[in-house]
């Protein structure tokens, strides 16, 4: 289940360089698939990242599909 | 917004969200009593939602907002939320907030937008309710969409039974004004993808495709093409339609559509579903003109051509669909590769700003009686609704050991996880178990929590009393009790036995091994270079370069072999790349982080130690046996033909006439796919060819042209410069001769013409065969020394399709470029980049940390039988001498710890940590009476 889900909690990396103050390295604009992979890399590879969206959560288009081809895998 | 690369200062705007984020748990108890009702843009309009929601059932941060729809924002009444809300997390107060940060770069993946065909007639999309867009059938089939799984159709809410789908709506087409010329890529192969799912959901259901070309040009896609047509009661019909009625009674629309064989048609379907395309995203022009990026004549974000993460302005990166039409893998591939260019950016800073965190020492409690405490939480409604919660807390507390209970609202709340430490602390408990949901979201978070107390996170143990009671028995409450009861003791009877474990902390070598010089390895090495590390770059040929070096132009008209020349040159420059030439790889072994490989050149043997590795070798083209390939030597493949194009051949430029066959070698029995860069190859040398000779008849002969996204533009170039395209189908492929024609001697080329329904005979000077992109020679032997996968095709498989796209299910081997599957130039690039990316998340730590939940075999029952060696997939068993003979060992750090060997063992000497025999038996005896046992 939840392969999107996963990516966004393993961010642990992620939350701890969103500490501090309003100082980064790299803003990604759009929380989709796209966006949150960029982010997670980012903070994995020791940069601070600022994820901005205008929706009120992150997930964008692949957050409203059923499933993904051509695995039939989850999409959430 | 302003500034420059390395130092932009953005002014960034915060929506209020009228909802606490640190208070709020997301219960939804505000939600289900506040009054205001609205169609909810998450589920398509088509379910409602209220004025404060979720904004989706998974959405991360997984709590409430208050949207316009609200009666307060509006009128300043009602306030129910505020009222009803436990935690006092409403706050009306908030107003939009600016907030200025600073950056070094800028990635922007505002990804697209669905085409709307309500901007249109022809479609009947918003005049008949039966016509629907593919985003809302999406919503339909989910589980979490409106009607929770049911596929209904809008008119009167009944299972369709007959339904179609019109591919290429908004896409592929000049006019009318708002359609796309561009094929958007991905439609065909979702609609196949809806047609299994809505098979799945009504085995009984009629599915109809109306389609022009197929487009399954992705890896895996032809197979998935197959199984959707193959299904009974699918078909799929190659034609033009229109939405011509709506039954007024039935509400039914009736499709009129012409085929070869039977005229023009018409039909009449339950539920229409229109394949819509992807446009830009909304807002496009206004962000382009905020960050000062140009766009392309499409409205996606103009790119270098062979660098699609690069925008016009420095410092400004892409990913995702803001280039184009791409699937999820392109996506995921392009974030990590423009990651990659913003690590080389910005290396000098790498980890200035990110910290460590610090937790306190570990206590050792292995000697002390174990002191377990128990925390019930209610999940909102989630479990307190069916489940009595204050009950089963009474209930832990009777059992062994349990030395405190407690109930808690949400346990995962960052409150009650800090409760939880202080819990831990106050009463001196060495165990824990949380009772709330599966472990597999939050687990992880509260081994974190356990670790904040001192205490070793494999103390912790959960029971899952959300979905495998509450959620399955919301009407049976006692029995729900009773069955949290017992799945909180056998928690418990687990939790005793558990034992501290170490994960397993390696060394990380700093320097990457880069498995092929072409343009996806070098790309590769040089973004890895360019973040600090040092590359060792190797090439089995005396020269870089790869299947490029016999390219000369892309289809956009970009110089390949100056691009090459220039890529050569940087990497021997590169006072970090290695490069070795001319060598084989004999031996490699070792694990993330500490890899060693052995290179044998013709004079001397090289051992490299190396962190992490990237398989970039490219593939091969195929030889064709058939069309007379290798007997006449007018008959070529396109890469032949490319240089003799280049080269100005006479015999190829001067030709009257000439014939490209498509398809050659594969999608057929022996290649069960698509190579996905002929039919652009084919439109590319037919362009140039005529540029050069505009007299030429140059026939394309095709099954399905599959020229995707923006070079759908050079296919129409090419139809409208005469060069003539026509089908075949694979029962009645073109048989070519040699011949004597009118004038001179030819090859004389025949076969069915389905428009015109007969036979056509086209005398050709020239045959040029699409051969098939295969796997690379040395592909298998690479396959077994890396222990790395292949797809039933022979090319490399990746960890998962589209979440791991460039890495193997081996840790610290990555892949990219021709490898991987048949792409163009620009491509590769992505694809080198994002390996790139991927491998610096490794390199940039200093450590890599392994689970401690592995497997261990005590030597004193082993009988050294192999099975265990044989069941595991990651070669993690290994046999060793000891004083008593052969024995089999586990490598800690290759292990899984899946578990398979335990099953396997005849004496039970292998058991995996965390999950050993006595605990998993204690959890058996603590479910089912001795008594019980014997009477079975």
């Amino acid at each position: 289940m939840d392969n999107g889900l996963k990516m966004a909690s393993s961010g642990k990396q992620l939350i701890k360089s969103m500490a501090g103050n309003n100082f980064g390295d790299v803003m990604v604009v759009g929380g989709g698939v796209s966006g949150i992979q960029a982010s997670l890399d980012l903070a994995s590879a020791g940069f601070k990242v600022y994820l901005v969206d205008e929706a009120p959560a992150i997930g964008g288009h692949m957050a409203q599909l059923d499933k993904t081809f051509p695995t039939n895998d989850c999409s959430m | 917004m302003e500034g420059e690369a390395g130092n932009f200062k953005v002014r960034l705007k915060r929506k209020p969200r009228y909802v606490l984020e640190d208070k709020c748990t997301g219960c939804t108890v505000c939600v289900e009593f506040c009054p205001v009702k609205f169609p909810d843009p998450f589920n398509q309009d088509i379910s409602q939602n209220k004025a404060i929601h979720i904004y989706y059932s998974q959405a991360i941060p997984l709590i409430t907002y208050i949207d316009e729809s609200c009666l307060y924002l509006k009128e300043k009444k009602c306030r129910i939320c505020e009222a009803v809300c436990q935690n006092d997390a409403i706050d009306f107060s908030q107003t939009e907030e600016f907030m200025d940060i600073k950056v070094g770069a800028v990635i922007l993946a505002p990804g697209f937008e669905p085409y709307d065909p309500g901007l249109r007639e022809d479609y009947g999309y918003e005049k008949y309710q039966n016509v629907i867009t593919s985003m809302d059938y999406e919503r339909l089939t989910d589980s979490t969409g409106p009607y929770e799984g049911q596929v209904l159709r809008p008119s009167d809410q009944q299972h369709p039974r007959n339904v179609a789908w019109i591919q290429c709506v908004g896409s592929r087409q000049v006019n009318p004004p708002g359609a796309n010329s561009y094929c958007s890529s991905v439609c065909c192969t979702y609609t196949q993808k809806q047609v299994i799912l809505a098979k799945e959901h009504d085995a009984e259901s009629e599915c109809t495709v109306f389609h022009n070309d197929i487009r399954s040009h992705g890896k895996d896609f032809e197979r998935y093409y197959q199984r959707a047509e193959n299904l009974p009661g699918v078909r799929f019909i190659r034609s033009y339609t229109s939405v011509e009625k709506e039954d007024p009674e039935t509400k039914n629309i009736t499709i009129k559509y012409a085929t070869n064989e039977g005229g023009v048609k018409e039909e009449e379907f339950d539920l229409v579903v229109l394949s819509v395309g992807l446009n830009p995203p909304t807002g496009n022009e206004s962000l382009a003109a905020k960050f000062g990026i140009e766009l392309n004549e499409h409205g996606f974000c103009k790119t270098d051509p062979l660098n699609p993460m690069q925008t016009s302005r420095p410092g400004f990166y892409i990913s995702g669909a803001f280039q184009g039409p791409v699937d999820i893998p392109e996506s995921v591939v392009t974030a990590s590769g423009a990651g990659s260019q913003c690590g080389a950016l910005l290396n000098y800073r790498r980890g200035d700003l990110s910290t460590d965190r610090v937790y306190p020492p570990e206590k050792d409690v292995s000697a002390e009686e174990p002191r377990i405490g128990v925390f019930v939480c209610h999940c909102g409604a989630n479990i307190g609704r069916v489940v009595d919660v204050p009950s089963a807390v009474e209930y832990a507390l009777t059992l062994p050991n349990v030395v405190y209970a407690q109930e808690q609202l949400f346990s995962c709340a960052t409150n009650s996880a800090e409760e939880i430490t202080e819990k831990i602390k106050e009463k001196n408990l060495n165990r824990v178990i949380v009772a709330a949901c599966s472990p597999r979201t939050l687990e992880m978070l509260f081994r974190d929590t356990l670790r904040e107390a001192g205490l070793n996170q494999y103390y912790y143990e959960m029971a899952n009393i959300r979905e495998h009671c509450s959620w399955v028995h919301p009407k049976e409450k006692e029995e729900a009790l009773l069955k949290s009861k017992d799945i909180i003791r056998m928690a418990a009877a687990r939790a005793r036995h558990l034992e501290p474990l170490m994960e397993i902390e390696l060394p990380v070598n700093k320097r990457a091994l880069v498995v092929g010089g072409g343009i996806a390895g070098m790309t590769c090495a040089l973004s890895i270079a360019a973040q600090g590390h040092e590359v060792c770059l190797v090439e089995k040929e005396q020269e870089l370069g790869g299947t490029a070096r016999q390219i000369y132009h892309t289809l956009e008209g970009l110089d390949v072999q100056d691009y090459l020349k220039d890529l050569i040159a940087k990497v021997y420059h590169h006072p970090s790349v290695r490069v070795y030439t001319g060598v084989q790889i004999t031996g490699n072994s070792g694990y993330i982080g500490n890899f060693v490989t052995t290179l044998q050149s013709k004079e001397t043997t090289t051992k490299i130690e190396h962190g992490a590795t990237v398989i970039a070798t490219g593939a091969d083209v195929y030889t064709p046996s058939e069309y007379l390939y290798g007997e006449d030597e007018r008959v070529l493949t396109q890469l032949e033909l490319e240089e003799k194009i280049a080269t100005d051949d006479p015999a190829v430029v001067d030709a009257e006439c000439l014939v490209m066959i498509q398809c050659v070698g594969c999608r057929n029995e022996d290649r069960d796919y698509c190579s996905r860069i002929c039919c652009n190859e084919s439109v590319k040398n037919a362009l140039e060819l005529k540029e050069k000779n505009p007299q030429m008849d140059i026939y394309v002969l095709f099954r399905d042209m599959r020229t995707y996204g923006y070079k759908e533009d050079y296919y129409r170039e090419a139809a409208e410069k005469d060069v003539k395209f026509i089908r075949y189908e694979p029962e009645h492929e073109p048989v070519i001769e040699a011949a004597e024609g009118e004038d001179r001697p030819v090859l004389r080329v025949t076969l069915p013409d389905y428009v015109l329904g007969k036979k056509l005979e086209i005398d050709a000077d020239i045959v040029s065969l699409a051969a098939a992109v295969v796997p690379s020679a040395g592909t298998k032997e690479l396959e077994s020394m890396f222990k790395i996968g292949l797809n039933p095709d022979g090319f490399f498989k990746e960890a998962h399709v589209k979440l791991r796209p460039v890495e193997f299910a081996t840790e610290g081997v990555y892949l990219c470029g021709l490898a991987h599957y048949p792409k163009l130039i620009s491509e590769s690039v992505s694809q080198a980049c994002g390996a790139a990316g991927r491998v610096l998340a490794l390199l940039s730590n200093d450590i890599v940390t392994a689970s401690g939940s592995i497997c261990e075999v005590d030597e004193s029952l082993c009988i050294m039988c192999g099975a265990c060696i044989e069941s595991c997939t990651y070669g993690a068993i290994e046999t060793h001498e000891t004083p008593q003979g052969k024995r089999a060992r586990v490598i800690p750090v290759l292990c899984k710890g899946d578990g398979l060997c335990n099953t396997k063992c005849p004496v039970g000497a292998i058991q995996l940590k965390h999950f050993t025999d006595q605990e998993l038996f204690s959890q058996i005896d603590a479910e089912v009476p001795e008594k019980a046992k014997t009477a079975v």
